[in-house]
């Protein structure tokens, strides 16, 4: 089951749905870089529920039709440049969302349901500019109790870096078990490991609680520090001169292509 | 009152807001609540419980921010603490940018889950350092999460209170306006007056926030900085060790 990052990449079709978790649970900047190499177009990223610098990248890179999600940040390092010159000129789709809508979505297809019911909501203007959200009433309750219907989303592929696998193509990612109702949800997963290890996971009960089967998986790649620049959670810090770096190139189209050329074509990254 | 003084003040405020409370949840890029939550730990021994987003060791959530979400739902949460570009006089929240949606400039990131946690969590604190009527305004551009709701609307959450670099009010939930309750060393009544872009209640003679105490700062260095760290490393250094 385990397979090279361009052939991770390649089991990306063009105008894939790819859910990607949050910066704290573990980015694939690794499986990133490899969709910018092989030039993936149109894809359709779900933040679960935000993303960051991989989607900023992805954007500036354009490999991006939609962004949906609740939130693009680059945390203290904001603002996203491709992304913000994108949302100003309309050239990417925005849906924008809130966090627990996204996770309910993902969830509801986990389950095969159709949609997810939410509180909350009612009142904030993303509810009367999403494309697909509802209020219905609450058909247990006689007196009047709007609640927001949201449907499932069921992206193409779950996209993410954990701290390790086995031979046997099962994957542990410990407490981030949201990662595990993200590849669920998902028609498959791909993921980038720390590290592989001989013993199988599911035999050892203090792992198999936070392990990912391998029934929901379509690929590993082991590939060391693959998260960097960001940090990980189970691991490296965050390389903050180097997002300082990539903001100081990506200003404009021409530094983003600079960018790319040097640090994802080239041989600037450790992956 | 220099940066440094400002924000541990704005640190023992907070601090004070949490010493009831049993659960609390701070969410991104919050190193000043993270702080206060941390603070009013080690004073008090409350809040019992505490997540800090972003965090391994003060955050106890084995499924990330769903479970965030699914706590705060419950009503498993008592306090948390919404910031935004934007807030108005009725307490809605601006997080998605200025100018018209969708091509807004600036766009900010977005929404997060404040169209949630705004709805469900009791004690909602504003927090936003800069006290000016670019932030301040009397109506926001686009409403993230609304401050008020109508009675058919579930809501058992809510805006508590606005603290920015100068002031702290409390929202009046029956008028749906602030007033202000304190004004901290260094501003005045007058200079608040001047920079708030929504009118509010207030009283001629306003109380002056109280500093905190050399006992509290000195927690903050010794106890709470090295918490803090894990997370946010740069504002533990340079804020609360200094």
């Amino acid at each position: 089951m385990l397979i090279t990052l361009s052939e991770l990449a390649d089991k990306v079709p063009d105008g894939a749905k790819i859910a990607v978790p949050a910066d704290y649970a573990g980015i694939s900047m690794a499986a990133t870089r490899a969709l910018i190499r092989r030039r993936a177009r149109n894809l359709h990223i779900v933040g679960v529920p935000t993303s960051g610098l991989q989607s900023e990248m992805l954007i500036a890179a354009g490999c991006v039709k939609t962004y949906e999600s609740s939130a693009l940040t680059l945390g203290e390092h904001n603002p996203p440049p491709a992304f913000n010159e994108a949302v100003l000129n309309g050239s990417i789709n925005i849906v924008d969302a809130t966090c627990p809508a996204i996770h309910a979505a993902i969830q509801a297809s986990q389950k095969g349901a159709p949609f997810a019911t939410l509180r909350g909501i009612i009142g904030s203007d993303i509810l009367q500019h999403h494309p697909d959200w509802k209020v219905i009433q609450n058909p247990f309750n006689e007196t009047d109790d709007p609640v927001v219907a949201i449907p499932a989303i069921q992206p193409d592929v779950a996209i993410f870096h954990a701290p390790l696998a086995d031979r046997d193509g099962n994957v542990w990612v410990g407490r981030r078990r949201e990662l595990i109702n993200m590849a669920q949800g998902s028609k498959t997963a791909l993921i980038t490991v720390e590290k592989v290890t001989d013993d199988n996971l599911l035999e050892n009960e203090e792992f198999a609680a936070g392990t990912l089967p391998s029934l929901y998986i379509g690929g590993i790649a082991h590939c060391e520090k693959g998260t960097w620049p960001l940090a990980f959670w189970q691991g490296e810090d965050e390389n903050g001169d180097h997002i300082r770096l990539y903001k100081s190139m990506a200003k404009d189209p021409a530094g983003r292509a600079e960018y790319l050329e040097k640090f994802v074509f080239g041989e600037g990254s450790p992956s | 009152m220099s940066d440094i003084e400002n924000r541990k003040l704005l640190i023992s405020i907070i601090a004070g807001l949490l010493k009831d409370c049993n659960h609390v949840a701070v969410g991104a890029s919050s190193p000043i609540p993270g702080a206060a939550a941390l603070l009013a730990q080690e004073l008090w021994g409350q809040p019992k419980h505490l997540n800090i987003l972003g965090s391994v060791k003060n955050n106890f959530f084995t499924n990330g921010a769903q479970e965030l979400f699914d706590c705060a739902a419950q009503g498993r949460i008592d306090a948390f603490f919404l910031g935004g570009g934007q807030i108005d006089g009725s307490a809605n929240i601006n997080l998605m940018g200025r100018g018209d949606y969708p091509n807004n400039k600036p766009r900010w990131p977005g929404t997060f889950g404040s169209a949630y946690l705004y709805m469900l969590i009791p004690k909602v604190i504003l927090f936003r350092e800069e006290h000016s009527k670019r932030v301040l305004v009397d109506k926001v551009e686009f409403i993230s999460a609304p401050g008020t709701s109508d009675e058919t609307v579930y809501r058992k959450g809510g805006p508590y209170g606005l603290l920015t670099n100068k002031a702290f009010f409390l929202f009046d939930k029956e008028k749906q306006r602030f007033n202000l309750q304190s004004v901290h060393p260094g501003s005045s009544l007058e200079d608040i007056l001047d920079n708030t872009g929504f009118e509010f209640d207030y009283l001629a003679d306003v109380p002056t926030t109280p500093l905190p105490s050399d006992e509290v700062l000195d927690v903050m260095m010794t106890k709470v900085a090295p918490r803090l760290k894990e997370v946010y490393p740069q504002f533990a250094e340079a804020v609360l060790a200094a």
